[in-house]
């Protein structure tokens, strides 16, 4: 491909973060030194040149941690190094709302402004910050800080929280949380950001946690630690099954995905092992970025190596010889304790060439999300890896069939990955023992907002709304419980006389909601309800894609019918808009973004008669 | 052959064919936009939409592939309200002025745009918003695509005003056409717009003035000089023009050439779409090089 360059040229700092990332360029073609007896006879083409897309979103991630945002001249090199026409790369950096192709100072503080923050002050919080800082974007004194509002940063069961960015050659993130005005001030005028305390699980000493007994009680990058626990047996019991033993296993336990969409994990597995294009994909969903969700953050940070078994066993069982965990880019601690598991696991053979010795070869890579809800969604999913824009494909066909790079894909949230250890370790029916007939096994829940002890809660699918909260300590004394959000922005409400809900799939489903990504945040009296569904409208008008019409202008739409309500200029008409607003989203939008963008507020006015 | 049933009446066509097709085979009027003969469908606008028995949302009929023993209706009220909404959104928040394709279906389906206020007007910094962030509404007007009309050369003039982002003309340029990738969507959401890398103008950009993405622009937001000044004058006059069917004398390849003649001047060249060697596409020499017949 003959790319045309604009003017302008990398600095030496860009073009060394990128030759950190991807080695120095072999000849002038990829923009390095012309060495002509080397590099006039042939040009670099074909299919290894442009077979390197899928690095164009780790490489402008690469500088934007070294200079803190991604200049015309640093675009050009990526564009070099890469094959990757100029327009292209630039339509990819301007998706995602941690890269920055305007100029931004070394640090760069995310202010959550999302809902279970909003319980914990986050207003007041911004407030403080734009009195005495500035306002979003402003410059600090000296140049290097600035701040932005974020959306949830998966920090809900210690809000209000912070992420900090600074760029530099040893680049690096810190989430505060819980933080005060006057860290968060601090940190904007150039201090150390303190070191992130890990809240012990609130379930700690509940002996019969099955997904998160090893969660706080082992060193979670000490494989040892891991073994001694209980770690990788259930791999030595699927190596005894075969992978049609482990798929019947999966099918058997009847487990369903913890994504949100409850698709039966060992149908998926199925269509994948029998498709006979290869090679097959594996890619763990840890993009997590449904505002109140943070369970898989839970599980990640304190037990990788979970993860990394059972997404082994799953490789193991449907053919797959590299497997991606897609990290949400706000997951900083999550990130660097994966890597540590995975380059342990990597050293002492449990991952490469020759696992456990047992003659197959199976890759475990992290693939950093760039801040963007939606690639959660499994098909924008395959476009980020791919280093295209994270659009939702269309289905037909489905990932099993072609799903990243055409080639069939299994495609599993962490929570459903790291039940599998269960299954295998029970077998099949033991696992399906528990729960209901059509739920089975157990559920993690992500409690947050009002409730005395927030945190995740693993509770076997059944057990009431009512149950959870008390688990959770239920609302601090002198509260009083206006309604509870379940399932997150894409969920929906529920009233104070409702809580008797057994949390199942198909309880939730009779119920008309959803239990989605297991959120469950308690919302007191002094909620402003219509303000935090101005939120919620806000949040997806910000992570629709664009793609298609009724997302893109319908959620703007529905933000400004939102507006009037909230601010008194209401024409009358609103609240029949909003319905006909959602009846087209959720008919006509091409994925669940925009189906589900319309649900909490619509279950507001129907469950909770807000505007009426 | 592939049997299937559109509001109540059997319908075949060819494997691989869509539910489109079959509409079309029998003469079922359906609105597309992003829809274009010789692209891939990006099923991105979402005007085509029909329900499919026993599916949980509408379709695209543009790109969904028909089935064996599919029930599809075209009529119903899920499908015109759809429709409608689509059209209602897309009237709302863009200058429809030049596509009159879009504004005949908005008459069809009683599109009301003007019940989501009026119109912002046009924001200067569209081109650099950032993703993810936006500026509250208050709910007073209907926010718009609507920005600042970019003349960067003397060929052809792009008003993104108009633009419904159907995708089209980034398809066209890239690999579906012509190759050249001068154009992209950037940002995200509301925000999403095409443009150049950094926003370029067009002379320094990839741009080879092909001018594919105006053959394939349904809206008029891609449009020759030619035409942008005579419209901006009120001297366009698209009955009092003749058209006249040649061969591009510039090469070999033997390129239909149609010369859209307006008072003895050429004022626009476009190739027909189902001409078997340009599929509507031709190079700069055969779509721009006609000054020289008319002289200063
Ligand atoms: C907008 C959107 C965001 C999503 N985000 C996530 C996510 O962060 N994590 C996840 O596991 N699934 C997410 N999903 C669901 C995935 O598309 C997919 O169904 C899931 O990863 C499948 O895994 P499972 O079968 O194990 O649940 C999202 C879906 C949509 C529509
Ligand atoms: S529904 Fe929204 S997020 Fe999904 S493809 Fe359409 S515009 Fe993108
Ligand atoms: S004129 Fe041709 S090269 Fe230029 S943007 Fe349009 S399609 Fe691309
Ligand atoms: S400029 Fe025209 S062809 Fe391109 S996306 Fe907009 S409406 Fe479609
Ligand atoms: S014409 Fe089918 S989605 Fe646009």
């Amino acid at each position: 491909m003959d790319i045309k360059l604009i003017d302008a040229e990398a600095t030496a700092a860009e073009r060394a973060a990128l030759d950190h990332l991807l080695g120095p360029p072999t000849s002038s073609w990829e923009g390095g030194i012309r060495v002509p007896e080397r590099d006039t006879r042939t040009a670099a083409t074909g299919h290894a040149q442009r077979s390197r897309r899928h690095e164009l979103l780790p490489a402008l991630w690469a500088i934007q941690e070294r200079i803190g945002w991604i200049s015309p001249g640093a675009i050009n090199y990526v564009c070099e190094r890469l094959t990757v026409p100029p327009a292209d790369a630039y339509g990819v950096a301007t998706f995602y709302a941690m890269l920055s192709t305007e100029p931004r100072p070394s640090r760069v503080v995310h202010v959550c402004e999302d809902l279970a923050c909003r319980c914990h002050g986050s207003q007041e919080l911004i407030a403080q910050i734009e009195e005495r800082f500035g306002g979003e974007g402003e410059l600090s004194d000296d140049g290097s800080a600035t701040w932005y509002r974020s959306p949830c940063l998966g920090q809900c069961d210690r809000a209000p929280a912070v992420l900090v960015s600074d760029a530099s050659e040893t680049p690096r993130e810190s989430v505060l949380a819980p933080v005060t005005a006057s860290t968060a001030l601090a940190v904007l005028a150039g201090g150390e950001p303190p070191a992130l305390v890990f809240p012990p699980l609130p379930q700690e000493d509940e002996p019969s946690l099955r997904l998160l007994r090893r969660v706080g009680r082992v060193d979670p990058v000490s494989l040892d630690d891991y073994r001694a626990a209980g770690g990788y047996a259930a791999l030595r019991r699927a190596i005894e099954l075969g992978p049609d033993g482990v798929l019947r296993e999966v099918k058997d336990a009847k487990l369903q995905g913890r994504g949100g969409a409850a698709f039966p994990t060992g149908v998926k597995w199925e269509a994948v092992a029998r498709q006979p294009a290869r090679p097959h994909y594996l890619i763990c969903n840890a993009d997590e970025s449904e505002p109140g969700t943070f369970k898989d953050r839970a599980v990640i940070e304190g037990d990788p190596f979970a993860l990394i078994e059972a997404m082994t066993i799953a490789a193991y069982a449907t053919g797959c010889e590299l497997g991606y965990v897609y990290l949400r880019g706000e997951y900083p601690d999550a990130h660097r304790i994966l890597g540590a598991a995975i380059d342990a696991a990597r050293e002492r053979g449990l991952l490469g060439e020759d696992v456990m010795g047992e003659g197959f070869r199976f890759e475990l890579v992290i693939f950093k999300g760039a801040g963007a809800y939606i690639c959660g969604e499994e098909t924008a999913i395959f476009n980020s890896i791919e280093g295209f824009r994270g659009e939702p494909r269309n289905k037909p066909p489905f990932p099993v069939v072609e799903g990243v790079f055409s080639k069939p894909t299994v495609i599993n949230n962490v929570e459903t990955l790291v039940n599998v250890l269960e299954i295998l370790e029970r077998g099949g029916p033991g696992f399906a023992a528990v729960g209901t007939e059509a739920s089975t096994g157990t559920k993690l829940f992500c409690v947050s907002g009002h409730v005395v002890r927030p945190g995740v809660y693993e509770v076997e699918f059944g057990a009431t709304l009512r149950e959870l909260l008390e688990l959770a300590g239920g609302l601090a004394a002198g509260s009083e419980l206006q309604a509870v959000l379940l399932g997150g922005a894409a969920g929906g409400f529920l009233r104070p006389d409702e809580l008797d809900l057994p949390l199942t799939m198909e309880d939730a489903r009779a119920a008309k909601t959803t239990l989605g990504s297991g959120v469950v945040m308690a919302l007191d009296t002094t909620v402003d309800l219509p303000r935090f569904l101005q939120r919620i409208a806000a949040f997806f008008r910000d992570e629709s894609c664009g793609q298609c019409v009724p997302c893109r202008v319908g959620t703007v739409r529905q933000q400004e019918a939102l507006a009037r309500l909230v601010n008194g200029h209401g024409r009358g008409d609103e609240v029949e808009l909003i319905r006909e607003i959602g009846q087209c989203m959720r008919d006509a939008s091409i994925c669940g973004l925009g189906q589900t963008a319309s649900s909490a507020i619509e279950s507001a006015i129907d469950r909770l008669g807000v505007f009426k | 052959m592939v049997e299937f049933e559109v509001d109540g009446e059997p319908v075949k066509v060819f494997e691989g064919q869509t539910i489109l097709d079959g509409l079309r085979k029998k003469g079922i009027d359906t609105p597309t936009l992003c829809y274009g003969e010789t692209l891939r469908p990006a099923n991105v606008c979402r005007v085509c939409v029909v329900e499919i028995e026993g599916a949980r949302v509408l379709a695209p009929s543009c790109s969904r592939k028909a089935e064996p023993g599919m029930k599809v209706r075209t009529d119903s009220e899920r499908v015109r309200h759809s429709r409608r909404l689509v059209l209602e959104f897309l009237a709302s928040s863009t200058d429809l002025s030049t596509a009159p394709e879009a504004e005949a279906y908005c008459a069809e389906y009683e599109a009301a745009p003007e019940r989501y206020g009026p119109p912002a007007p046009p924001d200067p910094d569209r081109d650099r918003k950032r993703a993810g962030h936006h500026l509250e509404p208050d709910g007073l007007t209907a926010a718009t695509v609507y920005a600042p009309v970019k003349v960067d050369n003397e060929l052809y003039v792009r008003d993104y005003s108009k633009c419904i982002l159907c995708y089209k003309c980034v398809d066209a340029c890239g690999d579906q056409h012509q190759n050249t990738f001068a154009i992209t969507v950037a940002g995200r959401g509301f925000d999403a717009r095409i443009s150049t890398e950094y926003v370029v103008e067009l002379p320094e950009s990839a741009c080879v003035y092909c001018g594919n993405c105006i053959a394939v622009c349904p809206t008029g937001a891609l449009m020759f000089k030619s035409e942008h000044d005579l419209r901006a004058a009120g001297e366009w006059d698209a009955e009092g023009q003749t058209v006249t069917t040649t061969v591009c004398p510039y090469c070999g390849v033997g390129c239909n050439l149609d010369l859209h003649v307006q008072d003895n001047r050429i004022v626009k060249v476009t190739s027909p779409a189902d001409h078997d060697v340009t599929q509507g596409n031709l190079c700069i020499k055969g779509r721009f090089g006609f000054q020289h017949v008319q002289g200063p």
